[in-house]
């Protein structure tokens, strides 16, 4: 007899990870996101990245957006258990590199540096709808919409240009097309 | 302008409003205006139970002997936190429980003001939802919604936090019944046809069917037992049942294989291992079931029904899922099943005739017996006689966590829903006693028994006090063998019999702890005593402990050992070294 020194089993083959964006429309009340995110920690399910705000006034409907990666059971499972929680209307899922979706993530970089690598810093961001927010004689803050991992690459470009502080939110997605999520 | 109601007055007017009779609790200053409140209803009669925890699993052996939502009551601060097993307990297995907490005033919240803590933050993953209601006006729609939330789809506890300055507060009072947003877990009920004719059609196909059975179908109320036995007589298919799902269908059936999973019996866990078909009506594929997953029945097809969507496909992928309330569920599937297949029973007797001569031959293995002893008493022969003195009677049985609670399951033949109350998902030592006490309040007249373990009835002894209090003839039903025994055994069988802290030393004389408690205590040593001091235990109307001295090494087998398939079982001590001998067992 084999000896396992355990009262529990080994962890069986796992299945291949898979990104996906899960987008929940919750009640917006008090303790909802300790709940999501409390849903998340306790089972284990990883969150990269969350964003969360109040989208319909009247109805106090807020919509959170969670990028996370895992085999399709446990996706499936995160979409059951948070079908399950109470304040929670819908749950919608995609994968992160679904066509028919837009994703996007906003970041705001502070550089500060000389002339020159301003100049430059200004050419590296404007293929990410850069918008300049704040000028001063050696700095500036700029606005970019992009996905993560062009976000991820500008700051790593920005970095010797003079980068000195950067702030990013988490991704929200949108369907193309006249259609809404279901 | 109506009448004005204090937020106290509007707890109670919920809690008529639901036909509570009883509810079980513990005092404080958080919860004084409530329980000044008390006095003025009449109907609902509070418990006083000697710790939160104990009131917890009271309301949780009430809520399933009864099929009614138990209901605790507890103050702020520590109130709460020893509640917090009790809610796990119940969140694992399925059991509704309202739980209403005082909570420090509103305007002090945050503060670490006295006896304040996080309550809704630490019951969050332990409840199905929970509640601070910060402004009186919500209380009676928040309370009329708890009791909503915790008995409708899969039942849950939940719970209510009360600010004492709410409980002060004065408004009118409206209950509207409206509410019929979806409640989550709360499914349509509507089974299709075609979901049925499917899971028809693979029942015809298999010529190795196994149904395998759990809680949900005890939870879905005891019509649901009354249908499972009717599909099982139409199919004459072999039955299995989980833990939880002991009672369901008769323990003394021969189409019954017993309990499955780790302790369960040879033939339930080689049928489920070698079954073409498995039909799983309200079980949720829990580790002690399935071992090790990827060899988990590998060549059925699986069917899964169960009110839980989260529960389906979450260990074990399945081939049919249903999601569907069990009584609904059988409803359907009997009666179309009674439409399309006139004498199906006879006329499949053929397709199904070897698979019976398998399970016979499994059965041959007699995985239940062990090696008895005419000088200390076996453990498992205890249980047996209990059941044989008892059974003529209306028992309900609770149990603690460990050994005692395996034998009880493995030798106590359960022949009604709603008679056995264990700890299955959390394993809670300590909760059969307070349990008791719930299910003899539930169940006046009848009588209740807890089959304990000495370490365990240790944790929540206090609970006698309260037996004693309301004059609850509870039965504690001692295996006494001086070891944590589960632990013990896991120490022998595979930390080399490094037996590191699983004796306890110093127990007390359970026979004098039981008088200084105002109740009746006896003791049985030997074997030719036991029958007469069950008996007599079993007629004296007073809570009683009772000693059962047994054999202190004896293990719990068969086992599935940790990480193996079905197929690999353990059937006795010798099976550690060797083939399977059956020789020196004898079943009494
Ligand atoms: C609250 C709690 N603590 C620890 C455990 C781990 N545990 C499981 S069984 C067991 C031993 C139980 O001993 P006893 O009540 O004497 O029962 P026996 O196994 O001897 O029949 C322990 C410590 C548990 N299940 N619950
Ligand atoms: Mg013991």
């Amino acid at each position: 007899m084999g000896k396992s020194k355990s009262a529990y089993s080994e962890p069986g083959k796992l299945g291949k990870l898979e990104n996906h964006i899960i987008v929940v429309w919750v009640d917006n009340e008090a303790g909802v996101l300790a709940r999501v995110a409390g849903l998340f920690s306790g089972r284990g399910y990883n969150i990269e990245s969350l964003a969360v705000a109040e989208v319909d006034k009247k109805k106090h409907i807020s919509r959170i957006t969670i990028v996370t990666s895992g085999t399709p059971q446990v996706i499936e499972q995160i979409k059951l258990q948070l079908r399950k929680l109470i304040p929670v209307h819908k749950v919608a899922d995609f994968k992160s590199n679904d066509q028919k979706i837009l994703f996007k993530e906003l970041a705001l970089i502070k550089i500060v540096s000389s002339k020159k690598n301003r100049e430059k810093a200004r050419k590296v961001c404007k293929k990410y709808n850069s918008i300049i927010l704040d000028k001063s004689k050696n700095s500036f803050v700029i606005q970019v919409t992009a996905l993560r991992r062009d976000i991820d690459k500008l700051i790593e470009t920005l970095g010797p240009l003079g980068l000195v502080s950067a702030s990013r939110t988490g991704a929200v997605a949108m369907t193309r097309g006249s259609e809404i999520f279901k | 302008m109506g009448k004005l109601f204090s937020g106290a007055e509007i707890v109670f007017k919920v809690l008529e409003h639901h036909k509570v009779e009883h509810i079980f609790g513990y005092p404080g200053g958080a919860v004084l205006p409530i329980y000044d409140e008390l006095k003025n209803h009449k109907t609902i009669k509070h418990i006083l139970a000697r710790h939160e925890q104990g009131a917890g699993h009271a309301a949780e052996g009430y809520a399933r002997s009864s099929g009614k939502p138990g209901v605790m009551l507890v103050t702020s601060g520590p109130g709460a936190t020893n509640a917090v097993t009790a809610l796990t307990d119940a969140y694992m297995d399925s059991v509704p429980i309202v739980c209403i907490s005082g909570q420090v005033p509103t305007h002090l919240i945050g503060t670490d003001a006295f006896q304040e803590c996080d309550t809704t933050g630490i019951t969050r993953p332990c409840t199905k939802h929970n509640w601070l209601v910060k402004d009186v006006k919500d209380l009676a729609r928040v309370i009329n919604l708890a009791f909503e939330v915790a008995t409708t789809g899969r039942p849950g506890p939940v719970l209510v936090d009360i600010p004492k300055d709410i409980q002060f507060k004065k408004t009118k009072f409206v209950l509207k019944s409206k509410n019929k947003k979806k409640l989550n877990g709360k499914v349509n009920d509507k089974v299709s046809i075609n979901e049925v004719d499917q899971v028809i059609n693979l029942m015809k196909k298999s010529s190795k069917p196994v149904f395998y059975t759990g809680g949900g179908v005890i939870n879905s109320g005891p019509e649901a037992s009354k249908l499972l036995r009717e599909l099982v007589s139409l199919t004459g298919f072999p039955i299995t049942s989980t833990l939880q799902g002991l009672g369901a269908y008769p323990g003394d059936d021969p189409l019954f294989l017993g309990m499955l999973g780790m302790h369960g019996t040879y033939e339930a866990n080689n049928a489920m291992y070698n079954c073409d078909l498995m039909i799983n009506i309200g079980a949720r594929f829990d580790d002690r079931i399935t071992g090790k997953v990827d060899e988990f029945s590998p060549k059925s097809k699986k069917i899964h029904v169960d009110i839980d969507p989260s529960s389906i496909g979450k260990n074990i992928k399945v081939d049919l899922a249903i999601v569907s309330d069990v009584e609904s569920f059988l409803k359907t599937l009997n009666k179309r099943f009674k439409e399309k297949n006139k004498d199906f029973l006879n006329s499949n007797k053929s397709n199904i005739s070897t698979w019976w001569k398998d399970i016979d031959k499994w059965r041959q293995k007699k995985s239940l017996n062990y090696k008895n002893s005419k000088e200390v008493i076996k453990p498992q022969y205890a249980v047996q006689r209990l059941y044989e003195l008892s059974k003529d009677k209306d028992v309900y049985i609770t149990t603690e966590v460990g050994q005692h609670q395996m034998w009880a399951a493995q030798h106590y033949k359960f022949n009604k829903p709603n008679r056995w109350m264990t700890s299955g998902g959390l394993g809670t030592m300590g909760y059969g006693l307070p349990a008791a006490v719930g299910v003899q309040v539930a169940n006046p007249g009848k009588l209740v028994i807890d089959i304990a373990g000495e370490a365990s009835v240790l944790m929540t002894m206090q609970e006698m006090s309260t037996a004693v209090q309301y004059k609850l003839p509870i039965k504690i039903f001692i295996l006494n063998n001086q070891y944590m025994g589960m632990v013990r055994q896991w120490q022998e069988l595979l930390h080399e019999k490094n037996y590191s802290e699983s004796y306890t030393a110093a127990l007390p004389n359970f026979v004098k702890l039981a008088e200084a408690y105002g109740c009746i205590g006896i003791q049985a040593k030997k074997p030719d005593e036991l029958d007469e001091k069950i008996k007599e235990m079993i007629n004296v109307n007073k809570p009683v402990i009772f000693d059962c001295l047994v054999d202190p090494m004896e293990n719990c087998f068969p086992m599935i050992p940790s990480g193996k398939p079905h197929n690999q079982m353990l059937l006795g001590p010798e099976d550690e070294k060797e083939e399977v001998s059956d020789e020196g067992k004898t079943l009494v």
